[in-house]
């Protein structure tokens, strides 16, 4: 299971591996859809209020859904459905008339329209992801039940500016309640820690949920300022920054695979073995999550790790094999400083080229023991830097050096072997701290059906 | 902008004469100043934000929602003293005399939008719920009039500043005509602001703009990410011409001149677009090819011209996962193919091969024949054309070949420095140009 796991973290945009619910993550999801079911029931049995605006308001929610938006690192966002919903949740007021809606009716509606969102979705083959629905559902309760017994009888919501104010403060909370969950289900499936997840979806989802609140108070005013016509128009803002996002998104996708195609060079031009530069990327993106790195830095890892042989592009004759571990430290220092002077010149990578510049620096350069003799010439210049390389470089030495020595072989014996390998050079040629979070990742992946 | 001209100075003053005119003239009773106050504010923040460009270089000017707005709740005297405000914005770049000419400029065409508002039956002030749908058409005619009036002013003196250097073709002296679609979009968010005034007040500008604001990070971001594909799309084909001396700046160039030829048949913009990319990408398979058979000086052995032969392949095998148009793929892959059906790798004929093929084929012996080789010199501009219309329609197709002369005719060509024999390693250049067309053909299996 892990196996995927890690899979599915790396490729990110590109290929959608099937997510491995996890049977908590199944359950919630089904306790969600009961909980609709039931909201559903009480309404109708209730009566609906105001049915007009609930038609509206469920229709805008399924154009949100059908409208669904790609973020980086293979997340998804229905940021107009979730205003939508949002909106029906703190409206006061549709046209003159104060909104008497409950906030089962909130849910219920909520439910019903993403539903009917999902289906074009399913009709052309698209996964459903309900735990991100369950997710955006629970926000919208929150904010749902939070407000609904206060709007139309509480004294304080007469001013605009406490309504402002109040509603305001509960689309924070929604927010932050799906922001939680993601967060949850992200560190669960990823294997990373609670807390880097939390602050990753804080920095990728913070601005578009800025947008989103605003969107959201924006259509509950304009439900009372113009009546329910006009709501659509106010979603106009909201629609600009989505295009926005889609094309961002979009974007850094088609950077992610010429990176791939950078690293597919060597790898043609028979310089590393085919494959090579993948795997190196996937466990070094693994072994940086289990070190507890956040998102951009792990995303630096997985470009550097890619494109970490580029330098050999520069050689007149290939190594045997492309296996560096194999060659001199001056001739892997050569490879290392030659692929930086590549990476450099794609102006964005800068921080990328230090690290594929560092990668084959031994990871202590003042207590180096053993193969200090071998490695004397490059010590002039690793002096420098007290500090020795950044962690990237050195999950990039040791991830290398392990695939180098096992290959695509899939016996975990071998595996096994080299780590043990490399944990006897570790301190001197390879940081212990990387090379024992190596040692975990293989471990599981033997123990763990693949 | 360096000096002005007389003409130009004449030009600003009449503009901000014209303003200083319709303001004076104006009744100043009955203006709510608070709320000129925070829409004056709004208009600023608005200027002053640097500007983000789209991926179309269409500068992002949510300023137009703060003045409509003040047009709607103001009238016209306000929106134009909002319009003032921009002489102020907090941006570094602009000199004082632009600084007098936006203001003014703003001014006069706020106004303008504030007439044509009235004349069109349009109410100042706060929008109740009765105003709508009648307040649509005037706000519509409000929001042309400002964009057609700023513009216009802008142009003029666009017009007049570049009149040092007009002779440039595709200077800065033209406005670009498709500017005006966006901008009337977000002029809607002006009416939405004022739509919403009488609910939450000014809040309701800040509720619009922080959408639109979010929307221009992500446009920032979009373009950061931009270059940073092309760097590194650069960086593939430098990779390329780091195994080949002889062949340095071979694919800008043959970028350079599918583009020519594309512009010159009409191509839609999205299209040239991709021929830039496949044009840097077309040879970048002959990285998959092993540096000794791309750097041998004498005859090739039959293996060797096969492995050059597939460098088509190898470079689809490369780039093939980057989202590209798919016709670029297709133009890599078949650059070698000839009309007569004698080419590699598949020997397609005439239309069978794709269009990108086919500029590609064209730029790629034009850029060979003209640049310097290691078993030749360079030839002359007239001998390369010469040599093309030799090989047309049995090797290039026609149309591009025309076309290809024509944009040269009229848009000259750079070509290549000599280069200097690279001084460690003399004999290690190619006898052997694959791109060259006076090679001659050798077909699989023959000798």
């Amino acid at each position: 299971m892990s196996v995927s796991q890690d899979r599915l973290a790396t490729t990110g945009l590109r290929v959608r591996f099937p997510r491995s619910a996890g049977s908590g993550q199944r359950l919630s999801v089904a306790a969600t859809g009961l909980a609709v079911a039931a909201c559903i029931a009480q309404s109708v049995g209730a009566g609906v209020v105001a049915p007009r605006s609930a038609i509206a308001f469920a229709g805008l929610i399924a154009l949100g859904e059908l409208l669904r938006l790609n973020l980086p690192g293979d997340r998804e966002a229905a940021p107009i459905g979730t205003a939508c919903a949002l909106a029906y949740a703190v409206a006061i007021r549709v046209g003159s008339v104060p909104a008497r809606h409950s906030a089962f009716q909130v849910v219920a509606v909520t439910g019903i329209g993403m539903a009917l969102g999902t289906l074009p979705h399913l009709a052309v083959g698209r996964p459903a992801r309900t735990a991100g629905m369950a997710s955006r559902l629970l926000a919208v309760a929150c904010a749902a039940f939070a407000f609904r017994p206060l709007a139309g009888t509480s004294e304080i919501l007469r001013h605009w500016w406490a309504a402002l104010a109040a509603m305001a403060l509960l689309v924070m909370v929604a927010w932050l309640v799906d922001v939680f969950i993601a967060a949850c289900i992200r560190a669960n499936t990823l294997r990373a820690r609670f807390w880097v997840t939390f602050t990753d979806e804080l920095r990728v989802q913070g601005l578009l949920g800025v947008a989103v609140g605003a969107s959201a108070l924006l259509i509950a005013f304009a439900a009372e300022a113009m009546g329910l016509v006009a709501v659509a128009v106010f979603l106009a803002p909201l629609l600009v920054t989505q295009v926005a996002f889609r094309q961002y998104a979009g974007i850094r996708a088609t950077y992610l695979q010429t990176v791939r195609a950078l690293a597919r060079v060597t790898e043609i031009g028979g310089y590393v073995e085919t494959g090579h530069a993948d795997r190196v990327s996937r466990l070094a993106v693994a072994v940086g999550r289990e070190l507890g790195m956040a998102e951009p830095e792990l995303l630096e890892l997985q470009y550097a790790a890619l494109i970490h042989d580029i330098g050999q592009l520069s050689l007149q004759d290939p190594i045997p094999g492309g296996a560096t571990v194999l060659v001199s430290p001056e001739d892997q220092r050569r490879i290392a400083l030659l692929g930086a002077e590549v990476v450099e010149q794609a102006t964005m990578l800068d921080s990328v080229a230090e690290i594929v510049r560092q990668q084959s620096d031994p990871c202590k350069a003042t207590s180096r023991r053993g193969a200090a003799s071998a490695a004397g010439a490059t010590a002039g210049a690793g002096a420098g830097q007290p500090a020795g390389p950044p962690l990237s470089s050195r999950i990039i030495r040791a991830v290398n050096a392990f695939d180098d020595l096992v290959g695509s072989s899939a016996d975990p014996g071998r595996a096994a072997s080299v780590v043990d390998r490399l944990r006897l050079d570790a301190s001197a040629q390879y940081d212990p701290e990387v090379v024992s979070a190596l040692g975990r990742i293989i471990t599981r992946r033997s123990v763990l059906p693949a | 902008m360096g000096r002005l001209s007389r003409a130009t100075w004449l030009y600003i003053g009449t503009v901000v004469a014209a303003a200083a005119f319709v303001i004076a003239r104006s009744p100043h009773q009955g203006i709510p100043w608070s709320r000129l106050a925070v829409l004056a504010v709004l208009f600023l923040v608005c200027e002053s934000v640097p500007t983000a460009i789209t991926p179309r270089r269409v500068a992002w000017s949510p300023g137009y929602a703060a003045t409509l707005a003040s047009v709607v709740l103001l009238g016209p005297f306000g929106a134009a003293l909002t319009g003032l405000v921009s002489a102020f914005c907090l941006r570094r770049g602009p000199t004082v005399a632009q600084r007098i000419f936006n203001g003014a400029m703003y001014a006069l065409s706020a106004y303008i939008a504030g007439r044509v508002f009235l004349f069109l039956g349009g109410t100042v002030g706060v929008p109740t719920r009765d105003s709508f749908p009648q307040i649509i058409g005037p706000f519509a005619g409000a929001a042309a009039a400002h964009i057609v009036a700023n513009y216009g002013l802008v142009a003029g003196v666009l017009w007049l500043t570049s009149t040092a250097d007009r002779s440039q073709p595709g200077g800065r002296g033209v406005l670009d005509l498709r500017l005006p679609l966006p901008d009337l979009g977000y002029a809607v968010f002006g009416l939405l602001i004022a739509a919403l005034w009488s609910v939450v007040g000014p809040f309701a500008a800040i509720l619009v703009l922080i959408p639109l604001f979010v929307a221009r990070w992500a446009i920032a971001q979009f373009a950061d990410q931009q270059r940073a594909y092309e760097a590194t799309l650069r960086v593939l084909c430098q990779a390329v011409e780091t195994k080949d001396f002889y062949t340095r700046g071979h694919s800008e160039r043959v970028s350079k001149g599918s583009v020519m030829i594309a512009r010159a048949i009409g191509m839609r913009p999205e299209r040239v677009e991709a021929i830039r990319f496949a044009g840097m990408l077309h040879d970048v398979g002959k990285l998959g090819v092993p540096t000794k058979v791309l750097q041998k000086t004498g005859k090739l052995t039959e293996e060797e011209y096969a492995a050059i032969q597939l460098h088509p392949m190898r470079g689809l095998e490369i780039i093939r996962e980057i989202g590209f148009l798919d016709e670029a793929l297709a133009g890599i892959m078949h650059h070698h193919e000839r009309i007569d059906g004698r080419g590699y790798p598949m020997g397609l004929a005439g239309d069978e091969i794709p269009e990108f093929a086919r500029v590609l084929a064209v730029a790629d012996a034009f850029d060979c024949i003209t640049s310097t080789r290691s078993y030749r010199g360079a030839r002359s501009l007239a001998e390369a054309i010469a040599e093309l219309r030799r090989c047309s329609g049995t090797q290039f197709d026609p149309a591009f070949v025309d076309a290809l002369v024509a944009a040269v005719e009229r848009d000259d060509w750079q070509t290549p420095e000599v280069p200097v024999s690279p001084p460690d390693e003399p004999a290690e250049a190619a006898a052997y140009d694959h791109d060259d067309p006076a090679v001659p053909l050798r077909v699989m299996g023959s000798r």
